[in-house]
């Protein structure tokens, strides 16, 4: 093959590629119509082409979903979601590419500088066309070789429920039936696509793997499903999302996010999440309903959860940890940052179930704007949860003074051996600290960023390194006008 | 003319503080300025630093030639303006190497400069410490965080020295000091000056001014300099009482 001829098809595999996969050409529309009903979910599973047990799983939940009202417990308010009037399933089309960054939205790309980030990723995040030949395919081949020889299982969960069926069969919904909650059966009624990864045996997984490797790293944002298995001794470490600000054209996002840890494995989830939070009148804006939980299910197994949540108009979501095995850890890192109008109700849940189990909760909420920020956490300590451990520390720093935080913990414990720390603070960036930074020369925004970066220093440590770095620019960014 | 403040009023929640206040400081001189408690001196540091929330109703501050009313806190700093606090502020999380860095670079970028390099800085970091005897352990831990009282006066002298101010500002920088201490942060500012720079002291008491000896003594009461002198003014101040200051005025 010509080198022109070669090009043309590796370039086509790689942006066209991903969005071909799973779909044929003899179906005839691209989107199913408006609105939820049992044809909906026979269209989504059919363009998937999915095996039949995999429609059953979707219609239980989908006839399930159908019984339940919308919960409405949170400190949380948003006008009523029109069900009827979602496109519950888009094929994903080709991202109009573009000549040259020039084409991309000047504010867009003020942020990708401030962020630090590459011209070439740059490019790739803005569908301008990317010099594939040298960048990403290199990237992506070592990748799965790497992958390949210690048999890791890293794909869609599309390509997943196509390739190794047993596994999604065994674990799919174990964590989170589609019983859990509304949007939890909702998810499973009509999820879009998500990673799988499994670790076999002893096998400790030498990249971070994150989503931008998937093959079928697609839109997806919609309704993600995603499923980590780690096997006895396994381990890995997960990163989802981006710092760079992303649009979505659908408003609800409800996910879900299962990790099952056997005996002595460990998995560590690191999410940054940067979704369109609404403009500063607060309208629009990504709804980012989230049902995210890790089972340790073998003895001295571990699931991470680092979270640095920043965009969304709206983020509703518990990651936790159900410390079933003997012996086994759970943490959860947090820092959650509502400017403008958004809001935020989030933290975790740790059970603990097994002996000797221990749990650790770092929570850092900043509020500025008119936004309200709520952390709600649970620690539940069962019967037969002997020498269980929990230390929570719940800070909120609010930024001027017409936003709210708000703490909502909860201690359940029915074993007389548990020991349950919480210490919580609530503070505020004080004039003293801003004026002695200016003092030194350090204008107001810089102040700002340093001092709150300070303030979220204990959660960014737990961050992959590159991810951290990056994390540390966003806050300093959403930040930007919050003061003054 | 360094600074030069012209019958400056300034007020904190409408209520007057300083009531029309000259100075003139030149290059090389150190100024010390006197007073009983409330009569304004902390007051007017912060109007020169440009502190939100005292306001100038009158009168200009000159430096450097221009009229820097309106000017932010850290345009005033990188111009050269430096403050050592009176109560250093705690900034936890943010260590005193990146604290340092930001500043430093901040300065460079205003005028012009590319940042320094890594290697650089540390090796500025060393020199300075050792300046004011700083312990090394103390630049790792967070802005002021856990400072003792006198580690806290030491961390602003080593500050200003990384900083390289043309203006600095000593706010009663002897308070809380033993004598050893004091002695450091003495040595430290007599190390700094030069005769491209200029200090303000502001202080209770003497003691301070025996170790830096000030060319010009500035004695402020209720929002006035009411008597200024050279360093024996401050013997006499000392010897007589803020009582016969008192006197003066009322007669």
């Amino acid at each position: 093959m010509s080198d022109e001829k070669n090009e043309k098809r590796v370039l086509e595999e790689v942006t066209g590629g991903e969005y071909k996969y799973g779909f044929f050409t003899d179906i005839a529309s691209d989107q199913a119509p408006k609105g939820l009903t049992e044809d909906t979910i026979r269209f989504i599973s059919k363009k998937k082409k999915e095996p039949e047990w995999m429609l059953e799983f979707r219609l239980k939940a989908f006839r399930h979903w159908l019984t339940l009202e919308e919960p409405d417990w949170a400190l949380l308010h948003h006008p009523p979601i029109d069900y009827q009037d979602i496109i519950f399933y888009s094929a994903p089309k080709p991202k109009k590419e573009l000549e040259s960054l020039d084409e991309v939205d000047p504010e867009l790309l003020d942020t990708f500088n401030k962020l630090g980030i590459s011209l070439e990723e740059q490019k790739r995040l803005s569908g301008v066309a990317v010099d594939a030949v040298i960048d990403s395919v290199s990237v992506k081949t070592t990748f799965q070789e790497t992958l390949a020889k210690h048999d890791i299982i890293f794909c869609s969960i599309s390509e997943a429920i196509q390739n190794h069926p047993d596994l999604v069969k065994k674990y799919l919904g174990t964590v989170v039936p589609y019983t859990d909650n509304y949007f939890a059966a909702l998810n499973s009624a009509v999820f879009s696509d998500g990673s799988f990864c499994y670790i076999p045996k002893g096998v400790r997984c030498p990249i971070e793997l994150s989503t931008y490797f998937r093959i079928n790293a697609a839109n997806t944002g919609q309704f993600e499903r995603t499923l980590l298995i780690a096997d006895e001794g396994g381990y890995v470490s997960y990163l989802e999302g981006c710092t760079a600000p992303m649009r979505d054209e659908n408003q609800l996002h409800a996910a879900i996010v299962e990790i099952i840890a056997h005996d002595e494995a460990e998995v560590k989830y690191s999410t940054v999440q940067n979704w369109y939070p609404g403009n500063k009148e607060g309208k629009g804006g990504i709804y980012n309903f989230v049902t995210k939980r890790g089972l340790c299910k073998g003895h001295h197994s571990k699931i991470s959860w680092t979270q640095v949540e920043t965009g969304s108009a709206i983020t509703w979501k518990y990651p936790s940890c159900i410390l079933m095995g003997d012996d086994s850890v759970g943490e959860f890192y947090s820092v959650a940052v509502t400017n403008n109008y958004q809001q935020a109700d989030t933290g975790t849940k740790m059970i603990h179930i097994g002996k000797n189990t221990r749990s650790t909760i770092i929570s850092k909420g900043i509020s500025a704007g008119k936004s309200n920020n709520s952390y709600r956490g649970l620690v539940r300590i069962s019967k037969k949860a002997d020498n269980a451990r929990n230390y929570s520390q719940c800070d909120s720093l609010l930024l001027g003074d017409q936003c709210g935080a708000h703490t909502f913990p909860y201690i359940r414990t029915a074993n007389d051996s548990a020991i349950v720390e919480h210490e919580a603070t609530t503070s505020k960036i004080s004039d003293d600290q801003l004026f002695y930074c200016q003092q030194r020369g350090i204008d107001m925004e810089k102040a700002i960023g340093l001092i709150v970066n300070g303030y979220a220093k204990q959660v960014l440590n737990k961050l992959p390194m590159e991810f951290a770095v990056e994390a540390q620019k966003l806050l300093a960014i959403t930040l930007e006008g919050s003061v003054g | 003319m360094l600074l030069n403040i012209k019958n400056l009023h300034v007020a904190i929640n409408g209520k007057e503080i300083i009531k029309g206040l000259n100075l003139s400081v030149n290059k090389g001189e150190v100024h010390a300025i006197m007073g009983p408690n409330g009569t304004g001196k902390s007051t007017l540091a912060a109007a020169i630093t440009g502190r939100e929330g005292y306001e100038i109703t009158q009168g200009e501050i000159i430096y450097k030639g221009q009229v820097i009313n309106d000017w932010s806190p850290d345009k005033r700093a990188n111009e050269g303006v430096f403050l050592s606090f009176q109560y250093p502020i705690e900034i936890p999380g943010v260590s005193m190497t990146n604290f340092m860095r930001t500043a430093l670079n901040a300065k460079r970028e205003y005028l012009g400069q590319p940042p320094m390099a890594a290697k650089e800085f540390l090796k500025k970091m060393e020199e300075k410490k050792k300046l004011v005897q700083i312990q090394s352990k103390l630049t790792n831990r967070s802005v002021n965080e856990g400072f003792s009282g006198g580690e806290k006066k030491k961390n602003e002298i080593f500050q200003m020295a990384m900083l390289e101010p043309e203006l600095a500002i000593l706010d009663e920088t002897d308070s809380g000091l033993d004598i050893d201490a004091l002695r450091v942060v003495a040595n430290g500012v007599n190390q700094l000056k030069s005769g491209e720079n200029a200090f303000i002291v502001i202080t209770h008491y003497q003691r301070l001014l025996e170790y830096i000896v000030p060319d010009f003594v500035h004695v402020m009461y209720d929002g006035h300099i009411v008597k200024s002198g050279g360093k024996k003014l401050a013997l006499e101040l000392e010897e007589k009482g803020y009582e016969w200051i008192k006197e003066l005025v009322e007669n």
